[in-house]
């Protein structure tokens, strides 16, 4: 028997914290690769301190579903799982790389945990911000004549937050699909403010790396762009701006294909998930099949 | 029917036989052995036993839901089951009482449980738990098929047609979602569950999972509880693990005092509040003095919306004391009073607009601002912080 356990952030204030990792565990549970799929939240319930007990499985995959590696990833849910023997050099990472390690938790020492690096660092997360830019321009083919932006937080808390901003960045650039593509920041330079000052392209897609919608994917950055005076009336999709053309995608964390990394990291640390990763990605897939 | 008989009866050929709520079977040299509390028969051939099972269906059925329906694969959801019914929870006897109070002699006492037949007779009729607010109903059919109802404790007269029905389980998730006036629920188990809804009709393991995903954790942790194994983090570990934004919480623990958490504990921990019964103190040697409360399932540790309040009680209590001097009349200082509680006690929204007996009234406090704040919002028109006075 093998469970996957999805931890997640959540929120005391807002449903829409925790509504993507309820999401993404249904679509995988759907695709039935595990015996069962439980999600575990620092602010919501069950706890991640309580998780594990409500897990029937010997073997557990624990995915965090954050964006880089720091504090909550390296320490907090760590502990809060109670993994024994703990320590994140094991993970030996540069930042980008933490794949899984496989521990005990002396809350459930009869089970294996396999504790997996987050969602937001995983190659297959480069996959699901093309996807969003599919989804909200509504064309699978998006590219040609657009502009791309990933948008992160900064390094004001977590030097790693900007890390993985500019590795999907970068690989979305190799894949030469879209004319320029930029990563931009809230709280350092290059700022999502003057987003249009950094491209040529009329159109230009905009995803934030966030894992849910929340106050700075919903108030501060579609004000910081202009897109609105105020959140509260909404805003256009796409807005004109400065003489361009802006499609807010809003939290990537929110696409479907999201499912499809939580999978990945699960793969890697030596889940058995047959053919799920090619379902996942043809269920998830909101805008029609290109023709071939 | 009858694959029950098949099943009891190959069972009870192998290994040590069947034992299970009263009821054994063994095989041995002189054929099946078939003990009731009612009566012994030995000496049965396969025909005879399952013809003298046939007196003892209600056994017979009863073994085969335990052992091949629900199993042994969860302990913990098996445990639940048996309570929920009142049988005798594992090898143990409960004595059926609701509002477990913490004592965990729950296992391996036999105590005085109901046998089979009086267990099937309430169960024909229907037998009710409540959990939380959850009300958890289950009946038996006439092949020892359990059905479970569940609905919200406060509608358990409700006739059923008047309630939406649900049939998965995770349909839970988005009815505990809000409270009755579509406000967010931060808090699982707070005790603001709205009604309106009805699984008519659970098998054994989604009953579970619905209660699960309603009250996440709180099987295992009654389960734990029970055998004497919950892990109780007090005020004191918990704070000290915290790291973070939250390590400022430690700061509060000032000396021996620990009147503080006392307050902590009546604001948020309340049976008004939550559904969970706080079994977590002080620290190991130093209980808090307010009650814990009667919840069926226990809270193991201050949980994060405590935690993350405390932090902001922290800052607050960290600022000292100063004499403000205004005048009130004594209608004003019981209207202040009337305020602070109607909104502690969530009441402000049932206080009619026209009730102007009410303090917490909105006009009421309307004529307060009105004649006791200045432009700055000050009441009483005395400045927050006092003008240095150099």
């Amino acid at each position: 028997m093998q469970a996957l356990v999805i931890v997640a952030h959540g929120s005391h204030l807002n449903p829409d914290s925790s509504a993507p990792t309820y999401d993404h565990a249904d679509t995988v549970r759907e695709v039935g690769a595990f015996d069962e799929v439980r999600t575990g939240f620092w602010k919501e319930e069950p706890s991640i301190r309580e998780v594990l007990r409500t897990v029937e499985a010997d073997e557990v995959y624990v995915v965090p579903l954050f964006i880089s590696e720091g504090y909550f990833t390296e320490q907090v849910i760590p502990r809060e799982l109670r993994l024994e023997g703990w320590d994140v050099a094991d993970w030996d990472s540069d930042g980008l790389s933490a794949s899984h390690v496989t521990l005990t938790a002396t809350d459930v020492p009869e089970k294996t945990i396999h504790y997996c690096g987050p969602v937001g660092t995983h190659a297959a997360m480069t996959d699901v911000l093309v996807r969003r830019a599919e989804t909200v321009t509504g064309d699978p083919n998006v590219g040609e004549g657009f502009g791309l932006a990933v948008v992160g937080h900064g390094t004001e808390r977590n030097e790693n937050s900007a890390k993985a901003i500019e590795y999907h960045a970068d690989r979305i650039r190799e894949m030469d699909r879209f004319d320029e593509v930029q990563a931009l920041y809230m709280d350092e330079e290059p700022e999502v403010d003057d987003v249009t000052d950094y491209f040529d392209s009329e159109d230009v897609v905009v995803v934030p790396l966030f894992i849910a919608d929340g106050f700075h994917t919903q108030e501060d950055i579609p004000e910081d762009m202009g897109l609105t005076d105020d959140y509260r009336t909404g805003y256009d999709v796409p807005a004109e701006v400065d003489g361009h053309r802006l499609w807010y995608a809003g939290a990537v964390g929110t696409e479907g294909l999201m499912a499809d990394v939580v999978l990945e990291r699960a793969a890697d640390a030596g889940a058995d998930i047959g053919n799920s990763l090619e379902v996942v990605r043809e269920r998830t897939r909101k805008t029609p099949q290109e023709a071939n | 029917m009858g694959h029950h008989l098949d099943a009891l009866v190959d069972a009870a050929a192998t290994g040590d036989g069947i034992s299970l709520d009263g009821l054994s079977v063994v095989h041995g040299d002189d054929g099946f052995r078939l003990e009731t509390p009612e009566s012994t028969l030995k000496g049965l051939t396969e025909g005879g036993l399952r013809e003298a099972l046939t007196d003892y269906d209600d056994y017979a059925t009863n073994w085969y839901f335990w052992s091949e329906v629900v199993g042994e694969s969860s302990p913990q959801r098996r445990a639940f089951l048996r309570w929920v019914e009142g049988a005798p929870v594992d090898s143990g006897g409960d004595d059926g009482g609701d509002g477990d109070d913490g004592d965990n002699d729950g296992f391996g006492d036999d105590g005085d449980a109901a046998s089979v037949p009086e267990r099937y007779d309430a169960l024909r009729d229907a037998f009710s738990r409540e959990w939380g607010q959850l009300l958890v109903t289950v009946t038996v059919d006439d092949h020892g098929e359990r059905s479970y109802e569940l609905r919200h404790a406060d509608e358990a007269d409700a006739d059923r047609d008047d309630l939406d029905p649900y049939h998965e389980p995770l349909a839970a998730r988005q009815l505990a979602t809000y409270d009755e006036k579509g406000r967010y629920r931060p808090l699982k188990t707070g005790n603001n569950l709205a009604g309106g809804w009805v699984f008519p009709d659970l098998d054994a393991r989604d009953l579970v999972e619905t209660v699960e995903t309603f009250y996440p954790a709180s099987v295992p942790n009654w389960y734990r509880e029970r055998r004497g194994e919950l892990d109780v983090a007090h005020w004191k570990d918990a704070i000290g693990r915290q790291t973070g934004m939250y390590s400022v919480v430690k700061t509060w623990n000032r000396g021996d005092g620990h009147e503080h958490v006392n307050w902590v504990a009546e604001t948020c921990c309340d049976d008004s509040q939550c559904v969970k019964r706080r079994e977590w103190q002080y620290d190991d040697e130093t209980d808090l003095d307010v009650d814990g409360g009667d919840g069926a399932f226990p809270c193991r540790e201050p949980c994060s919306l405590v935690i993350a309040a405390s932090r902001k009680w922290t800052r607050l209590e960290g600022e000292g004391t100063q004499t403000y001097e205004f005048e009130l009349t004594p209608s004003e200082k019981e209207q202040v009073e009337d305020i602070i509680e109607a909104v502690a006690d969530d009441r402000t929204d049932d206080i009619r607009e026209a009730d102007v007996y009410e303090g917490a009234n909105r006009y009421r406090a309307r004529f307060l601002r009105a004649k006791l704040f200045d432009d700055e919002g000050n009441l009483g028109g005395v400045p927050t912080d006092a003008p240095d006075d150099e």
